[in-house]
């Protein structure tokens, strides 16, 4: 996928003069400071916000609206309450309209992979928060799409599940093949689970480095973090997000202005 | 908290129930008696059972519950039904709600009831004035209840729907429909006491059938045990409508957790 050019985000410009692109089967982060406009990104590529200027593309063709090829995934989990762990995982497809045998077949692998099929008659309440989050990555990934655009996915679960989720999100990526846009706060989810990273300047958000994560084992985040040049690659990345003199304050003010918007 | 312990809180409350009720029972038995009161100010239990025979006999007791049931029935569907639907329409349509709104407020001020009388010039002493007070006064609960669950639906749910190219239909009938479920059964809660009471204004103020007209009937003629009785049987049919719309509440709304000890009534 790529993104040529891109500016969006209504009244206030959140990005601008952003171009990259993630070649097939790559996991890209995107990090930056709160309000830089990850999330703009997301949208003009999930086809749910057209960009006041520019274009995303996916596989060479031009995101004129939501498409099959992409699924996103947020921090929220977004489970509807009143339907089954099994019947969330189908919501995508029965939307889509595959015959119902497919949906079943899709919805049972996927919570088998993820060692949730004897919750797959539970409702979304009966559950915590990390299996929950792991029945939304099984929703996105039952449309089969393309690209997956994510984010924050875990930011919401405790230190301990996050790794959980990430260990799985890291497998499912290589197995499947899916090309992923990851956007993150967490520069050691950053580094463990992705190829390359970008890294965002304060809005209008411009791509101001990219680093190409050059460790083994990108299926393995339990290896990675491991890995004698992982703390390198965070203490990269903090440097140029110049984490020791972010002016809180500063931030505040941003964000106050992105939620009056 | 244990299940064990809950089941005995459970146990204690309603055994203290049972006994609130047999005091409140011994009390109006024999306490006007004992401070006093003439019988044809509170008249003590018995004689209110006594007339509850009578008045069964007598005055068609059953005949009038079964109108005013009916009645408050009819008025409860039309008014959920009628409330639902604009609810819905006017949670689709910002423009709708915003033109509407200063007349909605207007008639939602408006004290429903003061509406019976007009009911009745217009249709006469028949139960139709009875079913449009009801169908006005359930009407609004529902149809604020609605209206705020469609607005209030989570826009990232939506997004969600969306970028499965879901059609508007199916973001309708897939997510909005059934989150504004819960909301609805509140509404509904609210609206089926409310049906009782714009059921028995109607009945009082005109026609001859009803437990709203055995009301006045008793009244006319002194005979306050007959407007006990009267009192009892609307509390009985708002009760088991109140009932009755829990009993549905939990069939739809099964997959919420279970609520705390009391807020199921």
């Amino acid at each position: 996928m790529r993104f040529a050019d891109a500016k969006g985000g209504g009244a206030l410009t959140a990005v601008r003069g952003v171009s990259f692109s993630v070649r097939d089967a790559e996991v890209v982060s995107l990090i930056g400071p709160t309000g830089c406009g990850k999330s703009t990104l997301l949208n003009i590529g999930s086809g749910l916000v057209a960009p006041s200027e520019g274009a995303a593309f996916v596989d060479g063709e031009r995101v004129a609206g939501p498409n099959a090829q992409v699924a996103f995934m947020l921090q929220k989990d977004l489970l509807l309450p009143w339907r089954t762990v099994a019947e969330n995982v189908m919501f995508g497809v029965e939307i889509q309209g595959l015959p119902v045998k497919e949906r079943r077949r899709r919805a049972d692998t996927l919570l088998a992979n993820f060692k949730l099929a004897e919750f797959s008659g539970h409702y979304p309440h009966q559950l915590s928060g990390g299996m929950r989050q792991r029945v939304a990555l099984a929703r996105t990934l039952a449309v089969d799409p393309h690209v997956l655009l994510l984010d924050e996915p875990f930011s919401a679960v405790d230190a301990q599940t996050r790794m959980v989720l990430q260990h799985d999100l890291a497998q499912t990526l290589k197995q499947a093949n899916k090309t992923a846009l990851l956007i993150t706060h967490d520069l050691a989810e950053a580094v463990t689970l992705s190829d390359r990273v970008l890294v965002m300047s304060r809005r209008p958000g411009t791509i101001i480095d990219e680093i190409a994560i050059d460790l083994p084992q990108r299926d393995n985040p339990i290896a990675r973090r491991r890995d004698a040049r992982f703390g390198d690659y965070v203490a990269q990345l903090m440097d140029r997000l110049d984490i020791a003199h972010v002016d809180l304050g500063h931030v505040a003010l941003e964000r106050e202005a992105e939620l009056t918007k | 908290m244990t299940n064990a312990t809950h089941t005995a809180r459970v146990r204690r409350g309603a055994a203290a129930s049972v006994a609130l009720l047999v005091m409140f029972l011994a009390a109006w038995q024999w306490g006007p008696g004992a401070l006093g009161i003439p019988s044809f100010i509170v008249p003590p239990l018995s004689s209110v059972a006594a007339e509850f025979v009578r008045a069964w006999q007598v005055y068609h007791l059953p005949l009038h519950t079964g109108v005013t049931v009916v009645e408050v029935l009819a008025g409860f569907i039309l008014g959920s039904l009628l409330g639902a639907l604009v609810g819905y329409l006017l949670g689709m349509s910002p423009t709708a709600e915003l033109a509407l709104s200063p007349y909605i407020l207007a008639l939602q001020i408006a004290p429903k009831v003061a509406f019976a009388p007009l009911f009745i010039l217009w249709m006469g002493f028949t139960v139709y004035p009875k079913i449009l007070v009801a169908i006005l006064i359930v009407f609004f609960p529902v149809m604020v209840n609605v209206l705020t669950a469609v607005r209030n639906v989570d826009p990232d749910l939506i997004n969600l729907a969306r970028a499965f190219k879901a059609s508007r239909a199916q973001i309708f009938w897939r997510i909005e429909f059934p989150s504004s479920m819960p909301p609805m059964f509140a509404g509904l809660r609210i609206g089926s006491t409310l049906a009782v009471v714009g059921v028995v204004v109607g009945e009082l103020v005109g026609g001859n059938l009803g437990l709203g007209y055995l009301l006045t009937f008793g009244e006319g003629q002194a005979n306050t045990p007959l407007v006990f009785v009267s009192i009892v049987m609307l509390t009985l049919v708002g009760g088991i409508a109140y009932v009755a719309v829990i009993l549905v509440e939990r069939r739809v709304l099964h997959y919420l957790p279970a609520r705390g000890v009391g807020s199921n009534i």
